[in-house]
């Protein structure tokens, strides 16, 4: 009884390539996106943060710092850029403070580090009067600072081991009493070799910079963190976690809901409109529009209900959220038509939907922020994907607090996005037209 | 005079031919009914008077005017009736009602007092607020058909509309068709069940394998087909002694069968050969020639599926 069970299983199995795919392939795509993304992680050097750097100190210490930081390979440093509003070929200038934080509220960079005035004067003094670096953090990517921290107390002291070695030996003098002629002459023999042998940055003696660094972390270098766009807001992560779950289901119901047209196949409504009044194209267009209401609907319901329960400040970005969400929705409906279109059953939507939706969330955003993701993975999604560019919208209205204006780029790609979906779903469709 | 006339209609898909020619008219008024075995062509003649089929060559004329798939606004008197529930199983009676009329073109001042006549008209009135879901399959081929009428065409194409019903909803079926007829609306009809194309349809129209293979009333088609004769079915009292002159033996001994063209004039000399052998009618049938015969005889007993 039990090889005949398993008989009727395979074979349904064998023949059943939705089922084959869900089980065979989802996972192996699955895995490849999320080892791409974990692999580029655990390497360190890929993922590289991009960060500003701004020296307002301009000592040998902070000359230092800018050197050793610019050749870290975990960074990605910028020291000039463009004025803002100067057009695009325009020459780059050095940055200072006020460009270095245009650069991260625009999203540009996710932290920037700025050596302040007075800081080279404490260096290396272990005590609290050091001018601390700032680092102009956009917590939105809460990694970014952190590794920047750690990254500045290795420089500091590999960097320029031979400033904290004179610092060192003149409080040892101004406590401990001055030292005598052979021992100023040994110590001048010590601090030229610290100096012709210590390249800036990192790269040598990993042992004992790492003792040092875990020992002295707190007072190598002193950090101070400013959140410069999370700090006056209500609970604005959750815009975003609403944002990527929200683009994804969006997608899902989409695609259900472009799978009603495979119900009226099936049900020979679609025969019956077809010899109503209603062509093919006020079909699609209807459905498209229904589809894209629904998600407006959607989203906005998940949003309210973000608002009601974790203080998600919707009220004040209500225009830029509606422009987004009609957008992102009109989108997701000409995607769910194609899938639509491109099926021939509800069971094979079924099958390719959720492959194609959980792929391009995952690599577009909707699943885990893509600022863990490598640069090559953030631009497959940025042109793969519309989550990405959904994502970079709702960011830019929740997050950054972006003019509307500001939205171009996002609606722009969005709309062709739509235009293309529903140009393909009106070819596929011709197959249910007049034979 | 025809209201519509296929002359000639050819169509192929990929290398099976599915309509190879095919002509037919049908008269204003009319009921037509359109038979043929499973593949013969009906359903695809259907949608290609529907637009729905592009013919490879032949001709459509509705009301006197050629019209092809491409042809817009010229199927504005026509109406379509497919053979599955074409309906919207959530919406009630009255929504669907209200839906594929409009989708039809009926103006918003129209359509109310339509939908309570076609309520009336299908015997829905007391479920009309009901999802059809719960709707018995009588029910739905009544509303499946009124939704294809709410525009008032003149001429309606049904597609096995009452395949899957029971007996008493295909009489409602039947009467309501009737009261199309009499409104003056031309009615094509395809269907399987041959005793009701032969209790209700003034024409027939016979197709197999593309083609038309007979055409006319059921008397025209048994008198070129089956011939007119009638079957005498006797019943005796004792099986005969030796095989009765005239007649052919039945299934059992007691049981014999002849074919008589005139009823009243063979009648008494086949009853004097059952006398003279002896024997006593207990039982006597006489049955004229079925559609049934005509449908076989056309085309054939093999299996098409």
């Amino acid at each position: 009884m039990i090889p005949t069970l398993l008989r009727i299983a395979f074979t349904t199995l064998r023949r059943d390539r939705v089922v084959q795919m869900s089980v065979f392939l989802l996972p192996i795509v699955f895995f490849t996106i999320f080892a791409a993304i974990f692999r580029s992680q655990t390497r360190g050097v890929t993922a590289g943060v991009r960060a500003a750097v701004v020296d307002e100190d301009h000592s040998e210490a902070s000359r230092r710092i800018v050197a050793a930081l610019a050749e870290e390979k975990g960074l990605r440093v910028r020291t000039a850029a463009r004025p803002e509003g100067a057009p695009r070929g325009a020459a780059e200038v050095p940055l200072d403070r006020a460009r270095a934080l245009a650069l991260v509220k625009a999203g540009d960079v996710p932290v920037a580090i700025v050596i302040p005035a007075g800081f080279g004067a404490g260096f290396g003094a272990f005590e609290s009067r050091a001018a601390p670096i700032e680092l102009l953090s956009d917590s939105s990517d809460p990694v970014a600072p952190q590794v920047v921290s750690g990254l500045l107390q290795r420089i500091g002291m590999t960097a320029a081991p031979d400033l904290f070695e004179k610092l060192g030996f003149s409080l040892f003098e101004r406590y401990g009493g001055p030292m005598t002629g052979q021992q100023r002459e040994a110590m001048r023999r010590w601090t030229s070799s610290l100096t012709d042998t210590a390249p800036a940055g990192p790269g040598r003696a990993p042992g004992r910079r790492s003792a040092a660094g875990d020992s002295l972390s707190a007072s190598i270098v002193p950090v101070r963190i400013v959140d410069v766009l999370g700090d006056q807001k209500r609970n604005p992560v959750v815009a975003l976690t609403a944002a990527g779950i929200a683009v994804m289901f969006l997608l899902f119901s989409a695609s259900s809901a472009g799978g009603a047209l495979l119900d009226e196949v099936e049900s020979g409504t679609l025969e019956r409109l077809l010899t109503s009044r209603a062509g093919m194209g006020t079909i699609l267009a209807g459905k498209w529009l229904y589809v894209t209401l629904l998600g407006v609907f959607q989203v906005t319901v998940m949003f309210v209900w973000g608002m009601a329960v974790f203080q998600l400040d919707l009220m004040h970005h209500l225009p830029g959220f509606f422009i987004m969400t009609f957008f992102t929705a009109a989108a997701a409906a000409g995607f769910g038509l194609v899938l639509a279109t491109l099926c021939r059953t509800r069971q094979q939507l079924g099958g390719v939907s959720t492959i194609l939706i959980l792929s391009q969330s995952a690599v577009g955003g909707s699943m885990f922020p893509r600022f863990i993701m490598s640069e090559g993975l953030r631009a497959i999604g940025r042109f793969t994907t519309f989550n990405a560019n959904a994502l970079d919208g709702y960011e830019k209205v929740f997050w950054r607090e972006a003019p509307l204006t500001d939205l171009w780029p996002q609606v722009l790609v969005l709309a062709i996005l739509t235009v293309v979906f529903l140009a393909i779903a009106r070819a596929l469709a011709r197959r249910w037209e007049s034979t | 005079m025809s209201v519509l006339k296929v002359a000639g209609a050819r169509k192929s898909f990929d290398k099976t031919q599915a309509l190879g020619g095919v002509s037919l008219e049908l008269g204003a008024g009319e009921l037509l009914g359109l038979l043929g075995p499973n593949g013969a062509g009906k359903t695809t003649l259907v949608r290609a008077i529907a637009g729905r089929v592009r013919l490879d060559g032949g001709t459509i004329e509705l009301f006197g005017r050629e019209i092809t798939a491409a042809t817009n606004g010229a199927r504005a008197g026509l109406g379509v009736v497919p053979q599955e529930i074409a309906l919207y199983p959530l919406l009630t009676a009255r929504e669907n009602l209200s839906v594929w009329g409009r989708l039809h073109g009926v103006t918003p001042g129209d359509l109310a007092p339509r939908i309570t006549r076609a309520l009336d008209w299908t015997a829905l009135g007391d479920r009309a607020d009901e999802p059809i879901k719960r709707f018995s399959g009588g029910m739905k081929r009544r509303l499946n058909i009124a939704c294809g009428i709410l525009h008032e065409p003149r001429v309606l194409l049904l597609d096995e509309p009452t395949v899957g019903v029971d007996p008493q909803s295909r009489e409602r079926i039947y009467d309501m068709l009737a009261e199309l007829r009499e409104r003056g609306v031309s009615l094509l009809l395809t269907t399987h069940q041959l005793e009701e194309a032969e209790a209700h349809c003034q024409r027939i129209v016979v197709i197999d394998h593309g083609k038309v293979a007979a055409a006319g009333t059921l008397a025209e088609l048994v008198e070129a087909t089956v011939g007119a004769e009638r079957r005498v079915t006797l019943t005796l009292d004792r099986a005969p002694d030796r095989p009765l002159p005239g007649f052919e033996a039945g299934e059992s001994g007691v049981v014999v069968r002849a074919h008589v063209r005139d009823v009243a004039a063979e009648m008494p000399g086949l009853l004097g050969v059952v006398r003279d052998a002896g024997c006593k009618v207990t039982d006597v049938e006489v049955r004229s020639p079925s559609l049934q015969s005509v449908f076989i005889h056309l085309t054939g007993r093999e299996l098409r599926e």
